[in-house]
């Protein structure tokens, strides 16, 4: 692990003002320290946090997202945009590690108004980590422009992940752990694959030609993929019209 | 600026300046949440202080426990509020000459002391106090630091005025002096103002006159006065202030120097049968103690901390936690012992302690300092106040009240709050003043409203058309912020940033001078958007966006960067990292700042019924109360009749006979023709917000739907079941309220009890119930006096942790230890064993315990075990806390929105708390509560409408492709979808959103849109990151 030795990770948190803006507050009120790593944005709800507000945090050069929540079932809302929050937030890391980021980067945890100790603790602890993760995209081994490319890719699929997540992935449970299950099932991942993967491979592809026209092992390299993944998105993209063979510069090419 | 009256009005005028409906005596935080009360609720208040600002001793404090706020952070914006408020004439400087009249209709004859400086002119510019020549030691800072003989009582003070101190004044004492005149731009100085009387008609008065702290230079307590580093703990608090002699360096009064350990000796002038001391619990200091121990330990590390100590007693909520937190701390010992003072060492004038401790025998120990826990007495003016106002006074000079309704007098119409009634802390103080201004709205009824006006603004400017001209405020609050964040370069920082014209620093933006001088410069400067970088929005948002509002300018045009809680105050040993952080804070400010929107409220009509949940002592008393003031009430009970926990119980410590009580009370609410008492009833679903709640229940088993304004809960607390000490095996083993049961029938077991045994502390202080149940002590001694009332040679034993009998109880712990009642204490992790023994044909328990003073263990034969079983939270807590978005703490009772100053509101509007669901307490205390959730029920009911937020969502209809994926998400039905030209779309209504946003982040076109947190203005604040 390339960590360089000084680096003090970027954090831009999302605190939801019922309760764990008011446990930041009282953490402050109760002087518990902590690293002065993270800035918080306020928002009345977790589940206001859009999964843009996450990708553009990180195109920001953010190296952590955290979501900071009321506890399942003290919503201070009858929406309970917590639950929303918690699925939005497995989604979320799904899409990072399929852009190859570490989906530890993005962290979500129930602080309630009255634990501003835990607040102190939980912005340490995700500092801490972080540090291990080391910059966002050096510490993946992605450069800056991957980086950017990778994450404008999904942001732009947003609208469909929106859909599909309405359409196909949304479910409520009552806990913390039946979401980290149902996320982690093979169902989950198939739907994953089949509904989202494709397209976010297709959307980096095209984010990629939109500079220039690239063969496909100069497409395979600057994404991180196989050749043969490259292949089969470059084909079916050629299907759907949106890209182009160019024979004169036997490159790929936006259609 | 000021709209007092002025000189010259002390003849009645029709128009009535001089008639309100409530004279508040004291302008502590009793007497100015009394106020705002009543003032909220339609009488028109006169708020008199003798001193010259209002803020009373809670201004003097540094902290306040166990949450550590600000105790001036928190209290100033409600000085704001009562300065701003049309209902409130705020007269300092001002003493009460004369009472006549009766209840509902009071002449009171009101001195007003001349403060030598024209309250209306002076702009508190302190010019006057540069000038002037002589210094003098300040009050305020309990005359450790000095100030000028005209000076201002303290930063945010109000009214922020000058006043000269005519005793050591040049002028005033040999006319040599008149420099202050001649510097005063503003001609306000009056060197010859004299006294001026004021007649003042009202209905009735509340006296909230507060306490005087003992003072230990009488009998030269602990060498208090000889020796110089020894010093009361008022003056400990203001040496911690950041504002206070120091500015908030622990430094000792003898050299200045950072003392490394610190001794407190806890019961100063309380607890005490000698001569000048007094017998009662002052109920504040172990808590404020272990605050300061913790502050201390903040300031320095390195600190020892030493606290000499009885009892331990942390009796009220979270402060078994917070003393835990204080014992925990590195180098802090708590000691328990009684102490002398040594001598003060020459050189050094380092002082020794002698005490002694079961393991040790006597031990001289050397301090640096010595803080002594002082206790509360009487206010110095109660006796006059009693001769004034025709009312009694108890044997130590607090007010004498009526034990099953604290909050009166002896006086109708004359009403008490606050420590005046007894040692008190802050919500106590908050509570009773609550619930002291029901009572004054009981009584006046019939004229609310008839002399209340209603708040003016300037008009709200067009500044649509404008470019952004944002104006940054930096406020240094104190030290608390400038201390870590280098303040001058945030502000210089802010200039720069794009669309910032003006740039500031404030050193308290929220003191009424800062505030007013905010508004200026929006209007002198044309600012059409303001950031004010300073504290939390979640207490001063309000006061802020009204300052906006002063300005001119919508009230949304508003952000507030938190560089304290979230800053300051959590990274204060890195001050260059903070100070980045708080730049980084602001840009992020500046730039959501840019795109704000001006928004507009909404007004929503109130349904002015209350529903009560919960139909024991405090239920009821609140619905007695809201009925008698002429609001429908519908008071809900789950059992078959009324009455609660009370039922079970039959006198009070005082005496008081609560069966006929309560039994009374019963009577009153079910003839009462505005209370619907729906017993056996079950509530099933509830919808809707402050001023339109609708709340579906099973009466009975019939269906019921009511619609209601605001809502109480009042559902109590239950009795922990015991599983050891062979409870449930053996039926001479009983829990306290079994056997007061069984003392009040007289049952054959107790009246031939020979011997009976009490253990205290039974399944709370745990590990699982992390907290003090607060009446055992209480309970137990007043059982033990019963049993000794009836049989004087009865031995009765109480096994006890620490004895808790705080406040005036303390007397009866006395009592009963004087007549033979034996108290043995007992370590949680060596706990007295109960066994069952037959011996010589007799049955009976052996309590053996091992006895701390001699080490051995003792046995003690009992007929009767009486343990000492918690309160603890009622089951219906969850569910409630689910169906009304209100949270419960970890020990399960209901978490109001703030500790100390909103101690019975949630943060949820429209919802409020009282009796033992918030805590487990006294019947007395429990009907001041009661009284005091009333009022603040009172304070949405009575109005006819209630204020919605404008930041809700609305949509961009030309984005919106009617997917319904809002309309899913929103369970408030606050969206559906309408017919436009272009097919339909989404439809926000108004009232039913709730502005959570979170349909925006379903929205896959951002076609829908959360005011005051749109896509857009949060886009700004990552980019800005």
């Amino acid at each position: 692990m390339s960590t360089v030795h000084e680096f003090k990770p970027r954090i831009l948190g999302f605190l939801c003002n019922w309760c764990s803006y008011a446990g930041a507050d009282l953490c402050g009120v109760s002087r518990y320290q902590y690293p002065a790593s993270m800035k918080i944005i306020r928002v009345m709800c977790s589940g206001r946090v859009d999964l843009e507000f996450v990708l553009r945090a990180f195109a920001k050069g953010n190296d952590g997202v955290f979501i900071g929540g009321c506890w399942l079932g003290e919503c201070h809302y009858i929406t309970e945009g917590n639950y929303d929050a918690l699925s939005m937030m497995h989604l979320g890391k799904k899409l990072l590690e399929s852009a190859g980021l570490n989906p530890d980067r993005l962290r979500l945890e129930w602080v309630s108004a009255s634990q501003g100790i835990r607040y102190a603790e939980v912005v340490t602890d995700f500092t801490e980590k972080l540090k291990v993760l080391g910059p966002i995209g050096t510490g993946e081994g992605m450069d800056e422009n991957t980086l950017k490319l990778k994450l404008e890719a999904i942001t732009k699929l947003l609208p469909y992940v929106k859909l599909v997540e309405r359409e196909k992935i949304r479910v409520h449970f009552e806990n913390k752990a039946e979401y980290e299950e149902y996320f982690a099932s093979d169902q989950l991942k198939s739907l994953f694959n089949e509904l989202i993967a494709d397209k976010l491979a297709v959307s980096q592809i095209m984010s990629l030609l939109q500079a220039k026209a690239l063969s496909t092992g100069e497409i395979a390299s600057g994404l991180g993929m196989s050749a043969a993944e490259v292949t089969k998105h470059l084909k079916s993209s050629a299907r759907q019209r949106l890209i182009r063979f160019d024979d004169n510069q036997k490159r790929y090419a936006l259609a | 600026m000021n709209t007092l009256p002025i000189a010259g009005m002390t003849t009645s005028s029709p128009q009535g300046d001089n008639i309100g409906d409530v004279l508040v005596v004291g302008g502590g935080i009793s007497g100015i949440q009394a106020s705002l009360d009543l003032a909220e609720t339609g009488f028109r208040v006169f708020l008199v202080d003798k001193s010259p600002a209002i803020g009373g001793k809670m201004s003097q404090l540094d902290k306040t426990f166990p949450s550590n706020d600000c105790s001036m952070c928190i209290e100033s914006p409600k000085f704001i509020e009562c300065s701003r408020h049309p209902n409130v004439n705020i007269l300092t400087n001002t003493e009460v000459l004369r009472v006549e009249g009766e209840s509902g209709d009071f002449r009171v004859t009101l001195n007003r002391k001349p403060r030598y400086v024209n309250e209306d002119i002076c702009t508190g510019c302190n010019a006057c106090v540069q000038y002037c020549p002589v210094q003098v030691p300040d009050p305020y800072n309990e005359n450790l630091s000095l100030t000028k003989a005209v000076h201002i009582h303290f930063s945010q003070a109000v009214p922020l005025v000058t006043y000269i101190d005519p005793n050591t004044c040049l002028y005033h004492q040999d006319e040599k002096c008149q420099i202050c005149a001649g510097v005063c731009q503003h001609h306000a100085i009056d060197l010859n103002q004299k006294a001026r009387k004021m007649e003042v008609k009202v209905g009735a008065v509340v006296l909230s006159p507060g306490y005087e702290v003992f003072n230990p230079a009488v009998r030269g307590d602990f060498g208090y006065g000889k020796i110089k580093n020894v010093v009361t703990s008022l003056e400990f608090e203001r040496i911690l202030s950041a504002t206070g002699p120091f500015e908030g360096e622990i430094k000792r009064p003898s050299d200045g120097k950072h003392p490394h350990r610190i001794a407190w000796i806890q019961c100063v002038g309380s607890r005490q049968v000698i001569p000048g001391g007094n017998t009662y619990c002052s109920s504040v200091c172990c808590a404020y103690t272990q605050k300061q121990v913790i502050l201390a330990k903040d300031h320095n590390a390195e600190l020892n901390a030493t606290v000499f100590h009885n009892d331990i007693r942390a009796f009220g909520k979270d402060f078994e936690r917070y003393y835990q937190r204080a014992a925990n701390l590195p180098d802090v010992r708590f000691i328990r012992s009684y102490v002398s003072i040594g001598r003060e060492i020459p050189g050094s004038k380092n002082v020794t302690i002698r005490y002694s401790t079961d393991a040790d025998g006597v031990k001289e120990e050397e301090f640096d300092m010595v803080v002594l826990s002082v206790g509360m007495t009487a206010p110095k003016d109660g006796k006059d106040l009693a001769v004034k106002f025709g009312i009694e006074l108890d044997a130590r000079g607090f007010c004498k009240t009526n034990p099953l309704n604290p909050l009166e007098t002896s006086r109708p119409g004359v009403f008490v709050s606050g420590a005046f009634q007894g040692p008190a802390d802050i919500p106590e103080s908050v509570v009773s003043a609550s619930g002291a201004a029901a009572l004054c709205g009981q009584l006046l009824a019939y004229h609310r409203g008839k002399l209340s006006r209603e708040r003016e603004y300037p008009p709200e400017r067009d500044v649509s058309e404008e470019e952004p001209k944002i104006g940054v405020f930096v406020c240094h609050c104190g030290a608390n912020i400038g201390r870590v964040v280098n303040v001058p370069q945030v502000v210089h920082f802010a200039s720069k940033l794009k669309n910032v014209v003006h740039a500031q620093e404030s050193l308290f933006a929220c003191s009424t001078d800062n505030a007013q001088q905010i508004s200026d410069v929006i209007r002198e400067k044309g600012l059409n958007r303001v950031v004010i970088a300073a504290c939390t929005p979640r207490t001063h948002e309000p006061l802020f966006r009204d300052t906006v509002r002063e300005g001119g300018i919508n009230q949304y045009f508003f952000d507030m960067a938190n560089i304290r809680e979230h800053c300051a105050w959590v990274h204060s040993k890195e001050k260059d990292e903070a100070t980045a952080k708080a730049k980084d804070i602001v840009r992020m400010s500046v730039a959501r700042t840019t795109l704000l929107q001006p928004l507009q409220e909404i007004q929503l009509p109130v349904n002015k019924t209350v529903l009560i949940i919960g139909g024991g002592l405090a239920g009821m008393t609140s619905a007695l109360n809201m009925a008698e003031q002429g609001f429908e009430a519908y008071l809900l009970e789950k059992d078959a009749d009324l009455g609660g926990m009370a039922r079970r119980l039959h006198y009070t410590l005082e005496g008081v006979d609560v069966q006929a009580f309560i039994g009374e009370l019963a009577r009153k609410v079910f003839r009462h023709p505005s209370i619907h008492v729906l017993t056996g009833s079950v509530i099933k679903e509830v919808i809707g917000y402050v001023g339109n709640f609708t709340t579906r229940l099973l009466s009975e088993g019939r269906a019921r739907e009511i619609r209601h304004g605001a809502v109480i809960i009042a559902t109590g607390a239950e009795e922990h079941k015991p599983t050891e000490y062979l409870y449930g095996n053996n039926d001479r083993v009983l829990t306290l309220l079994e056997l007061e049961g069984r003392i009040a029938s007289k049952e054959e077991t107790v009246e031939n009890a020979q011997s009976v045994v009490m253990i205290q502390c039974v399944g709370c202080r745990t590990a699982e119930k992390n907290y003090c149940s607060r009446v055992c002590c209480s309970q137990a001694i007043k059982n033990a006096l019963k049993l000794k009332e009836r049989a004087p040679e009865r031995e009765i034993t109480i096994i006890f942790r620490d004895m808790r009998t705080y406040g005036f109880k303390e007397d009866y712990y006395r009592e009963a230890a004087s007549k033979g009642v034996r108290f043995v204490r007992y370590e949680p992790e060596d706990k007295p064993v109960v066994e069952a023994v037959v011996e010589g044909g007799r049955n009976f328990l052996r309590v053996t315990v091992t006895d701390p003073i001699l080490g051995q263990k003792l046995a003690l034969d009992a007929d009767l075990v009486g343990l000492a079983a918690a309160v603890v939270s009622s089951s219906s807590s969850q569910e409630l806390s689910r169906m009304f978005k209100v949270p419960l703490n970890p020990d399960g009772f209901f978490q109001e929105a703030h500790v100390k100053l909103r101690p019975v509101d949630f943060s949820a509007d429209g919802v409020f708390l009282c009796g033992t669901a918030h805590y487990p307490k006294h019947v007395a205390e429990t009907i001041s509560q009661a009284y005091g959730a009333a009022a603040r029920a009172i304070n949405v009911l009575s109005k006819n409408s209630v204020t919605a937020t404008g930041a809700i969502c609305d949509v961009n209809e030309s984005a919106c492709v009617a997917c319904g994926a809002c309309i899913s998400a929103c369970t408030y039905d606050a969206i559906d979808f309408h017919d436009t030209l272009h097919g339909k779309k989404a439809h926000v209504n108004a009232v039913l959103c709730k502005g959570d946003g979170l349909c925006n982040a379903k929205c896959p076109t951002g076609a829908i849109f959360l005011n005051h947190y749109t896509d857009e203005e949060i886009f700004s604040q990552i980019e800005a990151s």
